[in-house]
């Protein structure tokens, strides 16, 4: 399979990558890992006139701490993601969602920052995002802005982040202490893609009662939600069996369920709801540790 | 238009001009004529395009030639070292690791990359890694055999 004809640029900087997507405008696509772009480009679903890869941009990949906030770099691969000490340390359900994303060879080459900017519907990390409050930090000729995980995700496959930006970086907050996360998902049997895939944060204080509860779900509609009926149905309350099913069942509500090829309406909200539950329990015995 | 480009294959310096949208594993195949890389799916899905780019498996039709600039690339004839097989390569000759052999040059890379980050995987971590490699004949309980076959070879020979 042979991608339309395109020409290829590679910038050296944030600041020259910028006013080449100024100059070339709509016919520009930027190129990060390839593994959502490529492939799209093989189908001839997308076919850019110009394509301007970042491998040669200097500062957009790696992970640091920066005061509690961890600040992992767009261009940080599914693997480093994975494989971080540091975010395994701090906020493991994000290595954890990077380790289940397609295969090692995938996730040896495909960006964080990609994933993100992309927002297939049935992509992993954007329920993480959600759950997590990852902030995203988009450069453009002006400056820097930073967009909350609320104001993400726009729609299929649309994000908050211009046509004249980069995303430059992410930034996890810290968790309190007593504080667990798990992604669970159901993978399509062939790409590992979400068919749906539930993320969820608690915050459990000293005597067992949730004093923070942040769900994302991604794979059923056509763009990651936060779960808020969910969410409401765990706060302030001790998160025992008989609590955690009752708030699940609020899973789909908000999201617009989709029925395809892998399953109806009825199926996938069904889906939504068990894979809330799952990942809540998991995240509950985190937060016990 | 074309655009130089040079990289490392096997140990041995490639230079072609090649058209930006020429995938990666085509201009292994018909540039530089090392068939031994494969093209299953083209989809990405497959893994019998995997070859190893800088010290990790990848897979070689989801990438442009173009993005490999100073790249170090291992296909599966790089393997062999003096005429002797790899470990792995050993190993699904030992344990009789394929049948037609279509995926094998991508399962023998995929492998390679188990076992430079986990030197001694379980049966599981075996299968859960070789999640990106299709295999339509042998059912893949010999694929594992091979690979714990290289793995113990490996450390054996280590010793
Ligand atoms: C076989 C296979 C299986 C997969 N399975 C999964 C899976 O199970 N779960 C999952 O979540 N994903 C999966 N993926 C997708 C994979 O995670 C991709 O790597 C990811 O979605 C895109 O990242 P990339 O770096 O490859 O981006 P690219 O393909 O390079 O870019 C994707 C899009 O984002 C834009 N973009 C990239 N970087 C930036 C930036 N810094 N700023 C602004 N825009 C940017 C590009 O212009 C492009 O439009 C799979 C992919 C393959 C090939
Ligand atoms: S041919 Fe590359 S993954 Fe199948
Ligand atoms: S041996 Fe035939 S596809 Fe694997």
């Amino acid at each position: 399979m042979y991608p339309a004809a395109f020409e290829y640029h590679t910038p050296g900087s944030v600041r020259e990558a910028l006013s080449l997507l100024g100059k070339l405008g709509d016919d520009a696509k930027l190129l990060a890992g390839g593994h959502s772009l490529i492939p799209m480009m093989k189908l001839r679903l997308a076919q850019p006139k110009h394509v301007i890869d970042l491998r040669r941009v200097p500062g957009l990949a790696g992970i640091k701490d920066d005061k509690g906030t961890i600040v992992i770099g767009a261009m940080t691969t599914h693997w480093q993601v994975e494989s971080s000490p540091v975010l395994r340390e701090k906020c493991p359900i994000v290595s954890d969602t990077a380790g289940v994303i397609g295969d090692p060879a995938v996730r040896n080459v495909g960006t964080i920052g990609g994933s993100l900017a992309h927002a297939d519907p049935a992509a992993d990390m954007p329920a993480t995002a959600i759950a997590a409050g990852f902030e995203f930090v988009c450069e453009g000729a002006k400056g820097r802005r930073t967009v909350k995980a609320d104001d993400w995700f726009k729609g299929l496959m649309s994000t908050a982040v211009g046509d004249d930006e980069i995303l430059v970086e992410i930034r996890v907050p810290a968790w309190a202490a007593g504080s667990g996360g798990a992604y669970l998902k159901f993978p399509h049997p062939a790409s590992r893609f979400a068919v749906v895939g539930a993320a969820a944060m608690v915050t459990l204080d000293g005597t067992g009662v949730c004093t923070k509860a942040s769900v994302g779900i991604t794979g059923a509609g056509t763009k990651a939600v936060r779960a808020k009926g969910v969410e409401a149905g765990l706060t302030g309350q001790t998160l025992d069996q008989a609590t955690i099913e009752v708030a699940a069942q609020k899973a789909a509500e908000g999201v617009d369920v989709q029925a395809d090829l892998q399953g109806s309406v009825e199926y996938k909200s069904h889906l939504c709801r068990v894979f809330a539950r799952r990942a809540i329990e998991a995240a509950v015995k985190r937060a016990k540790g | 238009m074309k655009l130089p480009v040079k990289m490392t294959i096997n140990g041995q310096t490639q230079s072609h001009e090649v058209e930006p949208r020429l995938l990666l594993v085509h201009y292994i195949r018909e540039v530089v004529g090392l068939t031994g890389t494969h093209v299953g799916c083209d989809t990405s899905q497959c893994g019998a395009c995997t070859i190893l780019m800088n010290g990790v498996a990848v897979k070689s039709c989801t990438f442009f030639a173009v993005q490999c600039e100073d790249a170090k690339i291992t296909t599966i004839e790089g393997l062999a070292k003096d005429g002797e097989l790899h470990p792995i390569q050993q190993g699904f000759w030992e344990k009789h690791g394929l049948q037609c052999g279509f995926c094998t040059p991508g399962m023998i890379l995929a492998a390679w990359q188990i076992l430079d980050r986990t030197p001694s995987p379980t049966e599981e971590q075996i299968r859960h890694q070789l999640e990106g490699n299709l295999c339509r004949c042998t059912g893949y309980h010999n694929i594992v055999k091979a690979i714990q076959w290289a793995a113990e070879n490996m450390a054996t020979a280590k010793k």
